[in-house]
């Protein structure tokens, strides 16, 4: 046997695991999308007292920004709240995303596997043409259509579950991502035949679905934040076993995991955040599948990269990404789900062409 | 290796592994019907037996894949009353062909094998991380810590999936086909490290294996398998006989004597 490569032992032998540089760059990342989202709009503040006005946010701290009143309250009030909500959307999508290709084993797993998506639409679209019907005192509510989302995500991912058990105790992964796809087409038919039979609101569902951080004020925060901080726990938690489930459930199984107890528990919370994200924000797609595998092909493949490094990256792609979808096309808006789709895919054939990491 | 239960299990010097008529049906379909069998400690057992004749059902009701009520008692303790934490201190299992996760180095491949001794959602200890330098040295696999597994070879994988149950600190070793993926000189290489493993730590193997004379040449007792139950059990020169082999595998074969044990040459039937 050669005793080859040249370094030495003590080199060698760390185990995987999150390197300061890599966390140094997720921080700093999401500083920058932060400074970024909230100078950049209608009316461009001057990057520096931007920083300076978000340091005085903290207890203790008082900076002289040189910023108006008026200045000031664009900051904290209309800027800095969806700047904030799209780093915990974006955080929660990428990690739900890295945490679904652990679970299942499979790298085209992202956080509307399990039928979120369809079930959010067939709500939202329900709300919205019923609504309308009833002459939009349903839809003029505020929380009535995070509310139908949020239950409509939750809702499917059930129906999925149920039927996946149905399906057979030990085939489960595979039997999952089957009802998954099962569920997902029967709610989007039900989606599609609302939409045809409501044509008036089409635009209304379309906005909603391809996403938005539009609205946002500190309101969405306060009721996306405590599942993003639960589903983020749970999640980062479990970092080490998602490397022990690698090895498939036997094999965790004989180095003493509950492998189905985990993969229940993690589908559990990666599905409450996407569903409380989805609420908030509408179907912004591809940042669950390109951030996760743009940080394992650049950063490692151990989960304990992956899923902290997703959280990070997540956000600060998506608030930066946010800040394009606002003022590419100012005054209107461009849909954020358009806008990472345009700039993710083009990156992430960029890093595929330059990472020397195998992705499967 | 600390391997608290293994050592010292509560009744004295029980077999490592008792198994008393084990039965398991898959899908309605029986696969063992009446298993009977006894490995000591610090014994070699190697189960033969035609494809099909339940070998590897009988490895993963021993590894506690398959629920056994009754019928196994791992050093003297029922395999049921075993936690799975516990029993993976206990007993290792080497898979037939073990996934190979992409991108993981052969480094944090073998901290896998810790996984039973690190708190549940807690991180390895700087004990864990001396435990697997030390195997890796020991399978003179210290050079290939940063390596990713996907890229090795053969026989260095057999080598690191064997360093990754060593890691476990287990004294039962259940090894599902160890050589099926190696050329003729690996499988000597490796079987000759399970057994100096085997020597040096006090082991107990439990092997199943297709090619025969090899199996002989390192078990110290055979099990052959037919249509889920034992049809012979003993030496191999007992077990590896012409009769035997042809009842139970429909195989034409000379036995010849070998210096470690009988070995079997298939012949074109007449």
């Amino acid at each position: 046997m050669q005793k080859a490569l040249t370094r030495g032992p003590s080199f060698a032998q760390r185990p995987a695991g999150l390197r300061p540089g890599w966390l140094a760059a997720g921080v700093a990342a999401v500083l920058v999308a932060l400074v970024a989202g909230v100078s950049l709009g209608p009316v461009s503040l001057p990057p520096g007292s931007v920083a300076a006005e978000l340091l005085n946010l903290l207890p203790g701290v008082r900076l002289d920004s040189g910023l108006s009143e008026r200045e000031i309250a664009i900051v904290t009030e209309l800027r800095l709240p969806r700047v904030v909500l799209g780093l915990l959307v974006g955080g929660l999508l990428a990690l739900a995303g890295g945490c679904y290709q652990g679970v299942f084993r499979n790298p085209l797993a992202d956080p509307y596997l399990l039928g979120v998506a369809a079930g959010a639409g067939l709500a939202v679209t329900a709300v919205i043409s019923l609504g309308a019907g009833a002459g939009g005192a349903l839809t003029g509510l505020p929380l009535t259509i995070p509310l139908a989302a949020f239950v409509g995500s939750l809702g499917a991912v059930a129906m999925t579950y149920l039927l996946g058990v149905a399906g057979g105790r030990g085939r489960s992964t595979a039997t999952l991502i089957l009802a998954g796809v099962a569920v997902s087409a029967f709610l989007s038919a039900g989606q599609t035949y609302l939409l045809q039979r409501n044509s008036d609101s089409i635009q209304q569902v379309y906005s909603w679905l391809l996403g938005r951080l539009a609205t946002a004020g500190w309101h969405d925060v306060r009721l996306v934040l405590p599942y993003f901080l639960l589903t983020t726990v749970v999640v980062l938690l479990h970092r080490r076993e998602l490397d022990v489930l690698s090895v498939g459930d036997d094999e965790a199984s004989s180095l003493g995991l509950h492998p189905q107890r985990s993969r229940y528990l993690l589908i559990a919370a990666a599905s409450l955040g996407t569903a409380a994200a989805v609420s908030a924000s509408g179907l912004i797609g591809f940042v669950g599948i390109i951030v996760p595998h743009t940080v394992r092909l650049l950063a490692g493949s151990s989960y304990r990269v992956i899923l902290p490094l997703s959280l990070l990256f997540g956000g600060a792609f998506l608030a930066l990404t946010d800040v394009v979808a606002r003022t590419a096309a100012a005054p209107a808006e461009v849909p954020i789900g358009v806008v990472t789709a345009l700039l993710g895919g083009p990156f992430f054939v960029l890093v595929l062409r330059t990472a020397r990491r195998v992705l499967t | 290796m600390s391997a608290p239960s293994a050592d010292d299990p509560s009744p004295g010097a029980a077999p490592a592994v008792e198994v008393c008529g084990l039965r398991v049906s898959l899908d309605g379909a029986p696969i063992l019907a009446g298993v009977d069998l006894t490995v000591e400690r610090g014994e070699w057992v190697t189960v033969i037996g035609p494809n099909g004749a339940g070998k590897s059902t009988l490895l993963r009701a021993l590894g506690g894949l398959l629920p056994a009520p009754g019928a196994i008692r791992i050093f003297g303790t029922p395999s049921e009353a075993l936690r799975r934490r516990e029993r993976a201190r206990v007993v290792a299992t080497v898979a037939q062909s073990p996934v190979v996760p992409a991108g993981m180095t052969v480094f944090d491949y073998v901290l896998l094998g810790r996984s039973p001794y690190v708190p549940p959602l807690g991180r390895e200890s700087a004990a864990d991380l001396a435990a697997v330098r030390d195997v890796l040295d020991r399978l003179d696999l210290g050079g290939f810590g940063r390596r990713e597994l996907a890229t090795l070879s053969g026989g260095e994988r057999q080598r690191v999936f064997l360093a990754r149950a060593l890691a476990q600190g287990a004294t039962l070793l259940l090894l599902d086909e160890p050589t099926s993926a190696l050329d003729i000189g690996h499988q000597q290489e490796v079987l000759e490290l399970v057994d100096q493993l085997r020597r040096e730590h006090g082991l107990t193997v439990l092997a199943t294996m297709h090619d025969l004379s090899l199996a002989g040449e390192y078990a110290d007792r055979m099990v052959l398998l037919a249509a889920g139950r034992v049809a012979a059990a003993g030496p191999p020169r007992d077990v590896l006989t012409e009769d035997l082999l042809a009842t139970h595998y429909r195989a034409s074969v000379r036995v010849l004597p070998g210096e470690h044990g009988p070995l079997v040459v298939p012949v074109r039937p007449r």
